[in-house]
């Protein structure tokens, strides 16, 4: 009998708590009792337990029914039981946020704090201090004072912790206490050292010097309190590192010294400290690992990790430093503690050779499914780390990760392990097929469409150049048939992706192309009838502007607006290309005539759907509110903000480029600093340098004392001489003054015209060209073709590497490097450089840059585009 | 591949080491759980770190997760450094930054340790923990005050608490029940063994 009712007490778990089935109304009620005579001590302390118990639970007690426990709970001051009284103590803090009028028990507590009783004092000063505000605390600065400097350690300690927590609320009452915490900081009581030192340093740490001069009299006369010497520590090295005082100083001296310490704790924070200091030379780091080194052997759990942690740190910059610690590091690597294990191996793939790489992984593959996500993401960023050290290793590491993928794991740890097979197999052509393969194994049975999307993303532009792409069809396929519409959007463009590249691969990828036509979902089916129509017409330059060097489709664009012209790709190509290169083209430039009626539904029923609006999508909105700027056409590009004042000045005045077909809108943001002025009809006067024509003036009506205000030029392009891209204009800000009261911000009646010289404001090249990313840079540069492609040499005498070159270049013209061309590996004499953009009006431009390293950069440029105006210009820029 | 955000972006999961603001504020959390996950006990001295009582209890629950199954001493959970200690059915944990000196932790969790070890004679499980909830309570205030270590001397923090267990925890339950409880919490201790050599050997 007795063994059936344990089961279910087992079973239900809640049959030995006491407190498991409170209710908050029946707790409350039970408290009546405290008006009872006499207090019954044991029944009221367990009455208070349950509503400290209840709110710990989190339990929602209202102001209401807080207020009325508060006040009965008052009278238990009455009792003399030190246990009650202290847990009145307690309800008293826990209830200081919630319950009205806590004010009242101000005077039992003075009493109590001041009173004979050493067991009630200290924690009447903690809960006094909870329920004081900065009105009430000048009342009991005097008790507050004469607690700190308390013969009786718990009093002190309690008055200079409860300050500390006060400095936030009343710095300058606290601040007047520095006398009184001087003199308890040479306590002979470890812990009142500790809490002294602390709210001394609270209060002077804005004034370096006395933080110096206190650090120079508690490192002379030492302290007994081990947490008082880390804190000592923490001061000192913050000092230093503000200071940027040398190795030399006394205050090094004082950290390298308590490496000698008797406590570990203070010889740990003193090793830390030295670690983290910038700029430490192996030199100085040495005493610091060995005592690291001396801690890894430490029973101690706790200790291991911290020194395993910090030489593990240590690793990232000092490799060699760390190497003599190698024995015991590999000890660490069997540790029973997991992530004592994990970071040892770490800190040894960081300091060990490539020999000892199998090794290492082969121990760390043991046990990573029994580590935490943050660990296992350390030992991704590792490997990923030694696979740039050691290329050569990228097998084994490849065969771990893929393990590593199968295993169990959160978001970020599959991300990480995702990004760093990528960036293996970008590193190292021969790691392609492999990782290809680890990554299709991956999303067969992957919940995450980030991560899905990216990699049949990547398997699109890998696959079809591997030697046997067939391969691949079948995981991407099976993604169309089993995956949420993102995924199968994805895959359908993937598909679309091996189409195009593999003639042979072509029959069979419009059979399944033909499937996803039937697909639920618009996305899907847009994007099959759409890809269907572009591959049956299997011409190459349709293939490169639609398939390969589309939107990047990987993040699921809708294809709608593609989907509705495609039906029409036998007219003119240039035409359907103009709607399709730019994102941001509206949907009233589309040549709507020319289109089927059965696509127009889609059109009009459906916009296309994006993530936000962009920058420029605000600022096209903006502009189109303005009468002036209607009729200008969409908004083709939007610049970075230039300033043409300094920072500080009385006007700050910074422009924002808006470049149109025909036009450009300068916006120019002004903010009027001085407060006694406001600022009326503010405009931006232009002289231009070239034929460029200012059409119209916007000016900003009214600008008063920092509220930021626009106003606005209209520029027409000259239109006789389509290259003059560059033009400088002398801006003048012009603007009627009227003096105003800075107080109430009344301005007077009468003002005055003033103008203001602003810096010149340049328009370059770059303002006529949006990026645009080709992912496939050959097909691209095949697409456009060589019918306008020209070529020049320059040499750029000042450039000094190809980095700075590169980095010129692509400011310069504002495009956007394709095939990560912007990276120039290391110690290489010359690069190829690939740059992508549309110029004002429609026109791709594409521009090869080979970059060769002699004396200065010498630089062959190779421009295509689709009409020849833009390849003079853009050479003629360069030159 | 461009530019693709993540949408889930987590701040807490690195383990990057700013350096230290030098502060008496050391603890950012304490909590005391049973052996299936639930709060006997916490205490959050950090405002911002998890404002709302659900965060701290996913908190807690991964903490536990991650904690319960070997006595590891020390762990790292959503970018906090965690010492914790297991007796019989109860988990300790004190929490800190992941800049935070370990073995100040630790000296805080021993501290905690060894005060109720002796209040509750030796008794460290969770029926009996329970019976002297107000003295547990007591026990943590002695030893943090708004996150700040105040005495980390066990026999410093009896004398201050000055508590004495009771024999005979009042309650309304009849006699009968107590015994039941009794003989309950006997045979909950004798499971928690079990599970404790379980893992020893496990391991």
């Amino acid at each position: 009998m007795i063994k059936k009712f344990d089961k279910k007490d087992e079973e239900s778990g809640s049959g030995s708590n006491p407190f498991q089935h409170l209710e908050k109304s029946a707790v409350l009620q039970e408290a009546r009792i405290f008006n009872e005579t006499p207090i019954n001590p044991r029944r009221c302390l367990h009455i208070l337990t349950k509503i400290i118990y209840l709110l710990n639970q989190g339990e929602h007690f209202g102001t209401m029914e807080a207020t009325e426990a508060f006040f009965a709970m008052t009278r238990l001051f009455q009792s003399n039981d030190q246990t009650l009284r202290r847990m009145c103590y307690l309800t008293i803090k826990e209830m200081a946020n919630i319950s009205e009028d806590v004010i009242i028990v101000t005077s039992s507590l003075t009493k109590d704090m001041t009173g004979k009783e050493d067991v009630y004092r200290g924690p009447a000063i903690r809960a006094l201090c909870r329920i004081t505000d900065t009105t009430m605390l000048q009342a009991i600065e005097r008790y507050m004072k004469q607690a700190i400097v308390d013969k009786v350690p718990s009093v002190s300690s309690s008055a200079l912790v409860s300050s500390l927590h006060m400095v936030k609320m009343s710095y300058d009452v606290v601040k007047r206490w520095v006398n009184e915490a001087q003199e308890a900081a040479s306590s002979d009581n470890i812990m009142v050292q500790y809490h002294a030192l602390g709210l001394l340093y609270h209060l002077r740490k804005n004034d370096r010097l006395a933080v110096s001069k206190m650090l120079n009299k508690f490192t002379k006369s030492g302290l007994k309190s081990p947490f008082a010497y880390c804190m000592l520590i923490r001061i000192a090295s913050k000092l230093l590192e503000e200071t940027e005082a040398g190795h030399d100083s006394p205050l090094f001296d004082f950290i390298e010294s308590c490496l000698r310490n008797k406590h570990e704790m203070v010889v740990y924070e003193a090793a830390s400290a030295i670690v983290h200091m910038p700029n430490c030379t192996a030199r100085e780091l040495a005493p610091a690992v060995s005592v690291l080194q001396l801690f890894c052997s430490s029973p101690k759990a706790a200790l291991r990790y911290a020194a395993v942690r910090t030489l593990n740190k240590v690793a990232m910059k000092h490799p060699s430093a760390v190497t003599a610690c190698n024995l015991d590091l590999e000890n660490l690597i069997t540790d029973s503690n997991r992530s004592i294990a994990t970071l040892a191996i770490t800190t040894l793939l960081k300091t060990g050779s490539e020999s000892s790489v199998d090794r290492l992984m082969k121990q760390i593959s043991s046990f990573v499914s029994e580590i935490s996500d943050e660990f296992k993401v350390v030992v991704v960023q590792a490997i990923s780390a030694l696979c740039q050290k050691y290329p050569r290793k990228h097998s084994v590491m490849m065969n771990f990760l893929s393990n590593m993928l199968r295993d169990d794991g959160g978001f970020e740890y599959k991300r990480a392990i995702v990004d760093c097979i990528i960036s293996i197999i970008e590193e190292n052509p021969e790691s392609k097929e492999t990782g290809l393969a680890h990554l299709c194994e991956f999303i067969e049975d992957c919940e995450h469409t980030v991560l899905a999307t990216k990699i049949l993303h990547l398997l699109g532009k890998e696959g079809p150049r591997t030697p046997s792409p067939s391969k691949y069809i079948r995981f991407i396929f099976n993604r169309v048939v089993l995956e949420s519409e993102a995924v199968r959007a994805a895959a359908v463009s993937a598909l679309a992706k091996f189409g195009a590249q593999n003639d042979d691969l072509l029959p069979s990828v419009l059979v399944l192309m033909q499937r996803c036509m039937m697909d639920s979902d618009d996305e899907v089916r847009d994007r099959a009838t759409f890809y269907m129509n572009v591959l049956q017409q299997k011409q190459k330059a349709l293939n490169a502007a639609y398939i390969f060097n589309g939107e990047n489709t990987h993040c699921a664009p809708s294809l709608n607006l593609r989907a509705l012209v495609c039906v029409d790709i036998s007219g003119p190509i240039q035409e359907v290309r103009l709607c399709l290169s730019v994102s941001s083209v509206p949907l009233a430039n589309t040549p709507i005539t020319e289109q089927k009626t059965e696509f127009a539904p889609v059109a009009t029923s459906k916009l296309p759907e994006k993530p936000g609006p962009t920058r420029q999508d605000i600022y096209q909105e903006q502009l189109a509110a303005i009468p002036e700027f209607q009729g200008l056409g969409s908004l083709f590009k939007t610049s970075e903000a230039v300033q043409l004042t300094e920072a500080e000045t009385e006007y700050v005045v910074r422009c924002v480029k808006h470049t149109f077909a025909r036009h450009m809108v300068f916006q120019f943001d002004c903010t009027n600093t001085l407060n006694d002025q406001l600022l009326q009809k503010v405009m931006v006067q232009m002289e231009p340098s070239e034929a460029y024509e200012v059409l119209h003036y916007v000016p900003a009506a009214n600008l008063p004392y920092s509220q930021p205000g626009s106003c606005y030029s209209l520029v027409r392009l000259p239109e006789d001489d389509p290259t003059a891209v560059s033009c400088t204009f002398s801006c003048t800000l012009k603007y009627l003054v009227k003096d105003c009261d800075p107080n109430t911000g009344e301005p007077d009646d009468d003002g005055y015209d003033d103008e203001y010289v602003l810096e010149d404001l340049e328009v370059t090249v770059a303002d006529h060209i949006q990026k645009v990313l080709k992912p496939n840079f050959a097909a691209a540069w095949d697409e456009v073709g060589g019918d306008f492609e020209k070529e020049e040499t320059f040499a750029l005498a000042s450039v000094r590497t190809l980095d700075e070159a590169v980095g010129n270049i692509i400011s310069f013209l504002g495009m956007q490097p394709c095939e990560r061309s912007d990276k120039v590996p290391e110690n290489k004499n010359s690069h190829i450089l690939f740059l992508a953009g549309v110029f004002r009006g429609g026109h791709d431009v594409l521009v090869r840059s080979r970059l060769a390293l002699a004396d200065g950069v010498t630089m062959q440029v190779t421009v295509r585009s689709s009409d020849e105006t833009v390849v003079d210009i853009i050479l003629a820029s360069v030159g | 591949m461009t530019a693709q955000t993540c949408p889930r972006q987590h701040q807490r999961t690195t383990m990057e080491i700013a350096s230290l603001e030098p502060s008496l504020y050391t603890v950012k959390a304490v909590f005391i759980l049973d052996n299936d996950g639930n709060r006997l006990l916490s205490k959050y001295y950090d405002k911002e770190l998890y404002p709302s009582m659900k965060e701290q209890k996913n908190f807690e629950k991964n903490v536990f997760n991650k904690t319960h199954k070997a006595d590891n001493e020390i762990a790292f959970v959503e970018g906090m450094t965690i010492v914790y200690k297991c007796s019989i059915d109860l988990f300790f944990y004190v929490v800190g930054s992941s800049q935070e000196n370990e073995l100040m932790l630790m000296a805080v969790l021993n501290c905690l340790f060894e005060s109720l070890g002796q209040i509750l004679r030796k008794n460290v499980e969770r029926r009996c923990l329970l019976d002297n909830m107000d003295g547990v309570f007591l026990v943590v205030d002695e030893i943090i005050d708004g996150g700040v270590i105040l005495e980390s001397d066990p026999q410093q923090v009896i004398q201050k608490v000055n508590y004495r267990a009771d024999e005979n925890p009042l309650s309304e339950q009849s006699v009968a029940q107590h015994i039941t409880d009794k003989l309950a919490m006997t045979s909950n201790i004798m499971q928690s063994a079990k599970e404790q050599i379980k893992w020893s050997i496990l391991k």
